[in-house]
């Protein structure tokens, strides 16, 4: 009772002085969130804990890397062999980074199924692909940074497809690269970029990720605004506080996440050339290209893409349209109903193909050119397109079905 | 609410299930935290960097300090002349530490040379005040008229006689440390190690 009252006055004194209770209650405990979340509800707070394993561990690598040409390999498996648990803090970093992909494409798939990019939640959809681009670049970046043989090349690779732009080509890839080819100038500034601007830009888009979720409140599997029905109190009847429900669920599924993530850290860190490519611990040697390059899996639908189009320009344009063509979902939409369940066939079908040519794309830009495979990824290419191009036809003419007034559960 | 969805409370149950969680999950934080702290600890290669360093002394003349670093750190062999040892005794009162009570050394050199061996002393440079190293100042007189040799920190002013022990009045604590070492013949010393047979 006692340390009850001390409590209280203590909270009392910060509150007086910082909006602490007030924050916790408008962001967690009285944050109504719809009461029926499923399972593709989890992906927004795994990603926000696989991003705080990404920053803790990446501190701790770069206590003991050295960002420097001759030196980056062999610090790397310093890390691995010399150092007190370095293999541990590599093997989160190396896995998060792929959990990371995993979970924010299923956190995307999500946003897709339910229509959670549309009014009102415009932005918040524009700054989770801000989010997704910046990602890709900490993962690139970071991707260089062993300077193995995978690393130099993907550095050699990705810096070359600025050398497309017209004009201005040719000077943009050695500023770039800081030299006329990719050497260790362009590993210390990814470095540079890795540890330090990127992650600043992260945090930054993922704190206005939030402010937008909270301002507009979470869509749900029905696709209906809890907001419009409320109590007396003004509290969406088929709403339910954040906290403890929802921290008491997530709690569960990061149990079950993390469970997943200790067994392929343990026993299958590279997942067989999945996570961590055999090549890449072949020291770089700018003087020769392995047999077989292809890049880390959560690249590779872009990749295929990229390969499908038989000319360099073209080709990157492609390819940065299949990225840039997500930021216009919202407007691509034309639904009267956000949710999948109550959209008509059409919508149904093209999400399927949409799946089927993405995940295509991605085990096709794995794998190794053939006529067959560039044939295969030129049909899911104009698949993936078409899922998109054709969004204003198939869901403004078809029938979709009527919406409950309240949320099925 | 409705009154069918008032259901019991049950609170020692509730107050259970809180405790447990937060009990494992705390073990699991704190099981978490092993790999993170152990991982400034010196590491293998730093270790095996830190190993014994062997110090030849025959080639050192009569009054000479010689340095080599162990560990990163200066170690000094000092050969010192039979005068530089009748010193020794004469300062006693004017010492913070004369007998070496202090654990700055190890116990076969817990004597008034600070020594195996009286002629050569072996000792860590470092001023136990805040880490400078003491300079080597062997003249009598060269200090204060009264200074019968020793060392002498430029930092702070802290003064230590010909066997490292510190004097009372300055800023360091304690005697300089005396790392362990071992004679493997009659002119070399393995210094990290407290006996030749561990110099491997």
């Amino acid at each position: 009772m006692e340390k009850m009252r001390r409590n209280k006055k203590l909270l009392a004194w910060i509150d007086e002085r910082f909006p602490l209770s007030a924050f916790w209650k408008k962001h967690v405990s009285e944050y109504y969130a719809p009461r029926n979340f499923n399972f593709w509800y989890y992906f927004g707070s795994f990603s926000l804990l696989v991003l705080l394993n990404q920053i803790v561990t990446g501190i701790w690598l770069a206590m003991e890397y050295t960002p420097v040409a001759d030196q980056a390999f062999s610090s790397v498996e310093h890390i691995m062999r010399d150092v007190r648990y370095g293999w541990l803090l590599r093997y989160l970093h190396s896995v998060g980074a792929s959990a990371f992909f995993v979970v924010i494409y299923l956190h995307m798939y999500r946003g897709l199924m339910y229509g959670s990019y549309k009014k009102p939640r415009e932005l918040l959809w524009l700054i989770g692909m801000l989010l997704y681009i910046s990602l890709l670049a900490e993962a690139f970046t970071g991707y260089t940074l062993p300077w193995g043989q995978m690393s130099f090349w993907a550095a050699e690779v990705i810096t070359s497809f600025a050398s497309a732009i017209p004009w201005v080509g040719k000077t943009l890839v050695i500023w770039l690269r800081g030299d006329y080819n990719v050497s260790g100038v362009t590993l210390h500034r990814f470095f540079s970029l890795h540890v330090i601007a990127i992650p600043l830009i992260l945090l930054g888009l993922v704190f206005l990720h939030l402010v937008a979720l909270h301002h507009v409140g979470s869509n749900n599997p029905d696709g209906i605004e809890i907001k419009v029905k409320k109590n007396r109190q003004g509290i969406p009847v088929d709403g339910i506080a954040f906290h403890p429900y929802y921290t008491v669920k997530d709690m569960m599924g990061v149990a079950v996440f993390l469970l997943i993530c200790a067994f392929i850290i343990f026993f299958m860190p590279g997942m067989d050339g999945y996570f961590l490519e055999p090549d890449n611990f072949i020291p770089a040697n700018p003087m020769q290209t392995p047999d077989h390059i292809s890049p880390v899996w959560y690249m590779t639908p872009f990749y295929a893409i990229l390969r499908a189009v038989p000319n360099k320009f073209l080709g990157l344009l492609v390819m940065a349209g299949a990225i840039a063509i997500m930021f216009c979902l919202p407007w691509l939409d034309r639904s009267p109903v956000r949710s999948i369940r109550y959209k008509g066939a059409w919508s149904k079908i093209a999400i399927v193909i949409f799946v089927i040519s993405f995940i295509g794309l991605g085990s096709l830009g794995i794998q190794t050119v053939s006529p067959l495979r560039t044939g295969l990824a030129r049909l899911f290419a104009v698949l993936y397109f078409a899922f998109f191009l054709l969004m204003p036809f198939y869901t403004k003419y078809e029938k979709t079905k009527p919406v409950p007034e309240r949320l099925t559960g | 609410m409705t009154t069918k969805d008032k259901v019991e409370v049950d609170a020692a149950k509730r107050c259970f299930l809180r405790r447990a969680t937060t009990t494992i999950g705390g073990l699991g934080l704190a099981a978490t935290s092993i790999p993170f702290i152990s991982y400034w600890l010196p590491s293998k290669d730093t270790e095996a960097a830190a190993g014994p360093v062997k110090i030849d002394l025959s080639t050192l003349k009569p009054g000479e300090q010689l340095t080599v670093a162990w560990q990163g750190k200066p170690v000094w062999a000092i050969r010192r002349t039979q005068a530089m040892l009748d010193s020794l005794p004469k300062l006693i009162d004017k010492l913070r530490d004369p007998n070496s009570d202090e654990d700055q050394q190890p116990s076969y050199a817990k004597n008034i040379d600070r020594a195996i061996k009286p002629e050569f002393f072996i000792a860590i440079g470092i001023c136990t005040h805040l880490g400078c190293i003491p300079t080597y100042r062997p003249d009598p007189g060269s200090i204060s008229a009264d200074w019968l040799g020793g060392f002498y920190c430029p930092c702070h002013g802290s003064k230590y006689d010909l066997s490292g022990r510190v004097y009372k009045n300055v800023p360091a604590p304690l005697n300089l440390v005396i790392p362990s070492y071992a004679y493997l013949d009659e002119h070399t010393v393995m210094v990290g190690v407290d006996k030749a047979t561990d110099a491997g």
